[in-house]
């Protein structure tokens, strides 16, 4: 058993996760939906959003020169890193240098993905989640379930309950109102005294050197306003030339993340405090990190760095519905996951991901940005039978059957065989045991078929 | 009326599980004028060794399949995943092969999923065919989102007297077949088609239709396992009069 099926079947005993899954996808599925019918064109949209990133991506070296250049010009420092550890690395060596106690963090799935949380609590740096659902999987001591809506795998019920263990001075009332208050009397003191706040980016933007993020809570401006010292982390892939390609990408990300005309908050900033700014950061720093992307455009999924981290094909994938993001075992989870897992944690390990996808291509019909997401999945199995990785039993079962269906006359033989027996198997209309196919019987039975293949059939009418 | 020589592709699972589907095309397509022949050189369209990321077994089965089925002016598919693969797929095997690649275009721009040919190509509609039941459509994924099949099954059916039709809620949602997909994490697909079945018996139809025999082998496999009364058939059973016989699961 892999990891993957195992979470995937815990996943699928648990009655709570589907509700509270289904309820939140359901609703952006619906909320999406709607916002698309009443968007003018929005295939047009797509179209171009899909041409701007990969603008982008064929000219990534430029555009980040320009940033970097325009970033630097409005008086942020510009860090590169080529790894996860790299990153984690200049990100510390900075709040160590800012004497940092406490970082106040904005949620961010790059600081996810390069291991952030971690990193920071391994060099005994106290960490404040501004985002109220990363504030909850902090107090869980779990990881993101969703891109968008970390802790969508949780109902309020259980959310209570954490907050009345957690909290310093819990809510009494089981109302949001009540449990919001609880929260905010839990972070605002720890949120003001960071002194240093770590946001990741939306957008970069090359021609002025800004960064775009967008939040619902507002909570990332908690971490870019007060503290002395702000932090960006973000994927090279996130630049666009200039502010009106922003403003297009972020039409797409809003309506295909919760079905909005734009998020609750919208910030552009660029560069720390200058001389008159009544506040901002005294230094900013900007990390830019590769971890494997320039890769991912040498190894076929170019494609993939489109991705603008809205979450739609994950909210309307039949799988992650079913099993949530937990099962997925990274930090990316539904179809965005299973290309990506692989590229940051190995397809030997993560080789289930791109199989446990029934290829039905609705996440590439949703996608804002029209990334080909089951031929990217295809990829990865071509890859993983290339290199061995599918199991044995696979390879010797395919082998065998292509090289009879290699064979028309041998075929026709075997199907023959292959229906009589079938045929001795079933009981009235329908087989509830068959062998070497547990996995279809287990849950459903199996039409007996026709006393004869249609081919056999075909020929003996011919002769007649 | 002009005659179309054309190739039925039967697809293998029609083949093992349910020859009728292969007959119904034949009759509505010799209904619709065509001159249908069945070439003996094809087995499988190697569909599964392609979902499998098998491209080697992938490209021999498909070089098969277009040597079958090349000499004729149309290749017609009573499946709309086997058309799709032919369609959208072959093309992307051989996209290196210099050699293989323009009789994979060839062969592709020429291959039709059986009620998209009837309804687009042929313009032709079911006379004289009558059910009396309510019937449910799900749009199988393949078909529909590589094909733009949606509205083809539908305007045939419409033209079946006493055939009268049942909303689907998620209509286009997977059923959670996915070819190899259900067998390899049978409890997922198990999920998925449960919630399916479970919305099919919701509308009150008396029968399921799809256009292709593994969403309708997986769904009428559920539906059975639960104790439902629906009926499943492949469409074009309905749409060449065929509507009388055994449905999925049923004796002769």
């Amino acid at each position: 058993m892999s990891g993957f099926t195992d979470r995937a079947d815990a996943a699928l005993a648990d009655p709570i996760l589907k509700i509270a899954v289904e309820r939140t996808a359901g609703t952006a599925e619906a909320k999406r939906g709607i916002a698309v019918a009443a968007f003018p064109d929005f295939d047009a949209a797509r179209i171009r959003a899909a041409a701007i990133k990969d603008h982008v991506i064929a000219h990534l070296g430029h555009y980040l020169e320009k940033f970097e250049a325009n970033a630097v010009a409005a008086g942020a420092k510009v860090h590169w890193a080529s790894t996860s550890d790299e990153a984690c690395r200049i990100v510390i060596d900075l709040c160590k240098r800012a004497n940092a106690k406490t970082v106040a963090r904005s949620k961010s799935m790059l600081g996810e993905e390069i291991g952030l949380p971690h990193a920071l609590a391994e060099a005994g740096i106290g960490r404040v989640e501004t985002d109220l659902a990363e504030h909850i999987i902090q107090l869980a001591d779990e990881r993101p379930s969703h891109i968008i809506w970390p802790a969508m795998h949780k109902t309020r019920e259980q959310v209570s309950a954490l907050f009345k263990a957690k909290h310093r001075s819990p809510h009494e009332e089981e109302t949001i109102a009540a449990m919001a208050e609880s929260a905010r009397r839990q972070l605002r003191g720890e949120m003001l005294g960071a002194d240093v706040g770590i946001s990741g980016a939306n957008f970069l933007i090359a021609d002025t050197g800004a960064i775009c993020t967008v939040t619902n809570e507002g909570n990332a401006e908690l971490s870019l306003v007060p503290p002395r010292v702000h932090i960006v982390t973000a994927g090279i892939e996130k630049i666009v030339p200039s502010m009106p390609h922003a403003i297009h990408m972020l039409r797409m990300l809003a309506r295909s993340a919760t079905g909005a005309a734009l998020t609750q908050y919208t910030t552009f900033y660029t560069g720390p405090r200058r001389p008159g700014d009544r506040d901002g950061p005294e230094e900013m720093h900007i990390v830019l990190v590769d971890n494997g992307r320039t890769r991912m455009r040498e190894e076929g999924l170019a494609e993939m760095l489109r991705c603008i981290r809205c979450g739609a094909c994950m909210n309307h994938c039949v799988v992650f519905r079913q099993i949530g993001g937990h099962a997925y075992g990274g930090t990316y989870p539904g179809p965005m996951g299973s290309v990506l897992t692989p590229v940051f944690d190995g397809l030997p390990k993560n080789r289930d991901l791109a199989h446990a996808c029934t290829l039905n291509g609705k996440c590439q019909e949703v996608c804002p940005v029209r990334i080909p997401l089951p031929t990217l999945l295809r990829g990865w199995r071509e890859k993983s039978w290339r290199e061995g990785l599918e199991p044995t039993s696979m390879r010797f079962g395919l082998g065998v059957w292509a090289w009879v269906a290699r064979r028309p006359a041998l075929y026709r033989f075997g199907t023959g065989l292959a229906v009589r027996a079938m045929r001795l198997l079933g009981r009235k209309g329908w087989i509830g045991k068959l062998p070497l196919a547990g996995g279809w019987t287990r849950y459903r039975d199996m039409p007996k078929p026709a006393a004869q293949t249609f081919m056999a059939q075909y020929q003996r009418e011919r002769r007649k | 009326m002009m005659t179309r020589n054309v190739a039925l592709f039967v697809t293998c699972l029609v083949d093992v599980m349910r020859p009728r589907i292969g007959f119904a095309a034949i009759r509505a397509l010799e209904a619709a004028g065509c001159d249908v022949v069945v070439p003996q050189g094809q087995t499988c369209c190697g569909q599964p060794a392609l979902n499998s990321g098998d491209r080697d077994h992938a490209a021999a089965l498909a070089k098969q399949t277009i040597k079958a089925l090349e000499p004729y002016e149309a290749i017609i598919v009573p499946s709309g995943s086997c058309a799709g693969t032919i369609r959208c797929h072959y093309p992307e095997i051989f996209e290196h092969d210099a050699a293989w690649l323009p009789r994979a275009q060839a062969v592709a721009a020429k291959t039709f999923e059986v009620m998209a040919y009837l309804d687009e190509v042929c313009g032709w509609k079911p006379e004289g065919v009558s059910v009396d039941a309510k019937a449910t459509y799900h749009d199988s994924c393949s078909g529909l989102r590589e094909l733009g099949i949606k509205a083809q099954p539908r305007r045939l059916l419409k033209s079946i007297d006493g055939l009268t039709f049942a909303p689907l809620a998620g209509e286009e949602t997977c059923c959670g077949f996915g070819g190899t997909f259900c067998v390899k994490y049978p409890a997922i697909s198990n999920a998925i088609v449960g919630e399916k079945a479970d919305a099919i018996d919701a509308t009150g139809a008396d029968l399921l239709l799809a256009g292709d025999l593994g969403c309708l082998m997986n769904m009428a496999g559920k539906l059975n396992r639960k104790g439902s009364k629906v009926r499943a058939y492949h469409a074009i059973e309905l749409i060449a009069g065929m509507g009388d016989g055994p449905a999925i699961g049923e004796e002769a």
